[in-house]
């Protein structure tokens, strides 16, 4: 029994290493490098443009990366993204990736590993129970929240290693994003999360670990609470108080009270 | 009356033609963004294979196993194509454009240079050849097989759209193939069934085309292309009913302007595709196509 090495390379599931991207002609990426724990959320943040969603997106293979990228040592630059998929990436992109002209039932089929395809399925349907109820309605017709619910129920109905979810409660009503990140924190017990999120309520709930890019390249790493208790640095890095209204933790309470008086 | 119904079925006979060629067209470049300019050539090939074979073999037997090899002929240049063109060519669309427009000029100079320059005639069998008695309107029996025959396709390709796996992988690749890869799976799979398929209606087409006109030349297929662009641009990309109702569309205003003008049959095929542009720009903005 070595007291020294598993402990370390176990916990880290996904390692970046001087990650540069262009995009355009121009560089985006401009070596990026962290980690993300084995267990727990670790947000990724940073103001508009920073570099982001080329990040997630680079993790995905869907820009063309150099340096490195590792799930539990296996490289990833240079696969295709279905096979980056395949070993286990599991991702909810910015703008949702919900096929609107296709029904909600579709959308979860898409999804559906190859093997037990149907197992994932009474989970997902516990988590978001609206997907059950609208699953022949076209998922363009389904409200932001709910599109939402169903490009993350539809990627959990697959064996999932590592999840990167791209601004999950963007656009979306506090109290709609407060039921959003609610699931998400449920989904981190069980697959760590790689979150990309603006919203700081929601990092502060459910992050553990934060990395914090600022154009292209990484600007602070460390506990979030650290980073979040600190406004000054935060304000620096993330151009934003951190006073701020915090829907899940008020939601949370509301919902306490209920539960009290009842 | 007659002159209606008879221009009816020549204008749903030509739509027929259109929707072969259109209907691979619109999946490919509704699924992989792709502009196909060797499209013209699959309809070619497939009109040269199946007369070589009809030609040799006489009656019923060659019609229908010349109409397979056009068919086979199409769906195999479509597949090499994608294969050894497309694919090495992925994420530069701008040059799987040009290697397209490359193929669509090869292919009709390769098929001169082996049949000739000049229409080879193609002999129909007996039943084909006549014409068949419509409220005193006679209509070419040919007309009917191939509205038969694209309505058949239509039918198909809409069940396996909308039934079946694989269909269900193109519809959503149509959408949004980055994520469809990013559910972890191969789209190039799709690609090269959509290619493949687009190829066998085309040269379907090809093979049709020639039992419509009773020959085939090497310029065919680049004559039905154009029109099978404008038949996608109105139907939208990736959509098959849309396309099946552009086609219907493009064939009758065809035939009806150019009956009241020699001159008319094209040029209103133009002014169709500009009045509807300028319609969708105003009511649909913001939809896609
Ligand atoms: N496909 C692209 N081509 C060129 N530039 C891009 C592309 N996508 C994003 N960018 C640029 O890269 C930068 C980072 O974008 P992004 O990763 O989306 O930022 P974030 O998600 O942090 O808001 C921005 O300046 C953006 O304009
Ligand atoms: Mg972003």
């Amino acid at each position: 029994m070595s007291a020294v090495e598993p402990v370390n390379t176990a916990a880290n599931l996904l390692e970046l290493e001087d990650v540069r991207v262009r995009l355009g002609g121009s560089a985006i990426l401009h070596g990026v490098s962290f980690t993300v724990a084995a267990a727990g959320v670790t947000a990724l943040l940073g103001r508009n443009g920073v570099g982001k969603t080329t990040t997630a997106k680079s993790v995905l293979g869907l820009y063309p990366a150099t340096g490195s990228i590792r799930l539990d040592g296996r490289e990833l630059i240079g696969l295709p993204t279905h096979a980056v998929a395949r070993l286990g990436i599991g991702y909810v992109p910015e703008d949702r990736g919900v096929f609107a002209g296709l029904t909600v039932a579709e959308n979860l089929r898409l999804a559906e590993p190859r093997e037990q395809p149907k197992a994932g399925y009474p989970r997902v349907y516990e988590l978001f129970p609206v997907l059950e109820a609208r699953a022949a309605q076209p998922a363009g017709t389904l409200s932001g929240g709910e599109q939402q619910m169903l490009a993350i129920g539809r990627i959990l109905l697959r064996r999932n290693r590592l999840l990167v979810v791209d601004e999950p409660t963007k656009g979306l009503s506090p109290k709609v994003a407060a039921e959003v990140a609610r699931a998400l924190k449920e989904v981190a017990e069980t697959v760590p999360v790689l979150l990309i999120e603006q919203n700081l309520s929601v990092v502060r709930t459910l992050a553990g670990q934060a990395v914090v890019l600022d154009t292209g390249r990484v600007a602070h790493r460390g506990a979030t609470r650290d980073l979040l208790a600190d406004p000054a640095r935060t304000n620096a890095l993330l151009g934003v108080s951190t006073a701020r209204a915090d829907p899940v933790r008020a939601d949370t309470a509301r919902a306490d009270a209920r539960g009290g008086t009842a | 009356m007659t002159t209606v119904l008879l221009l009816t079925a020549t204008g749903l006979g030509v739509a027929a033609l259109y929707f072969l060629v259109a209907s691979g067209l619109t999946l490919i470049f509704g699924l992989m963004d792709v502009l196909n300019f060797a499209h013209g050539a699959f309809v070619g090939l497939g009109g040269y294979v199946g007369w070589t074979v009809a030609d040799r073999l006489p009656g019923s037997p060659g019609l229908v196993l010349g109409l397979l090899a056009g068919v086979a002929a199409g769906a195999a240049t479509a597949a090499v194509t994608e294969l050894a063109v497309i694919r090495p060519l992925y994420g530069r669309p701008l040059d799987q454009v040009l290697a397209t427009v490359g193929l669509g000029l090869a292919i009709p100079a390769l098929l001169q240079a082996v049949w000739g320059a000049d229409a080879r005639t193609w002999t129909l069998p007996g039943w084909l050849a006549g014409t068949v008695g419509l409220f005193g309107a006679r209509i070419p029996s040919v007309r009917f097989l191939l509205i038969g025959l694209a309505m058949a396709l239509l039918l198909g390709l809409r069940l396996l759209l909308g039934r079946t796996r694989a269909g269900l992988v193109v519809r959503a690749g149509v959408e949004d193939r980055e994520m469809v890869t990013a559910l972890g799976i191969d789209v190039r799979r799709a690609n090269l069934a959509v290619f493949a398929l687009g190829g066998a209606a085309a040269g379907l087409g090809g093979a049709l085309f020639g039992l419509y006109q009773g020959s085939v030349s090497p310029g065919d297929g680049t004559s039905l292309l154009v029109y099978a662009f404008v038949v996608v641009v109105l139907g939208g990309a990736g959509s098959i009913t849309g396309t099946a109702l552009a086609a219907v569309a493009v064939g009758l205003v065809q035939q009806y302007a150019d009956y009241a003008s020699a001159s008319l049959g094209d040029e209103s095929v133009v002014i169709l595709l500009a009045a509807v542009l300028l319609l969708r720009r105003r009511n649909l903005r913001g939809r896609p196509a």
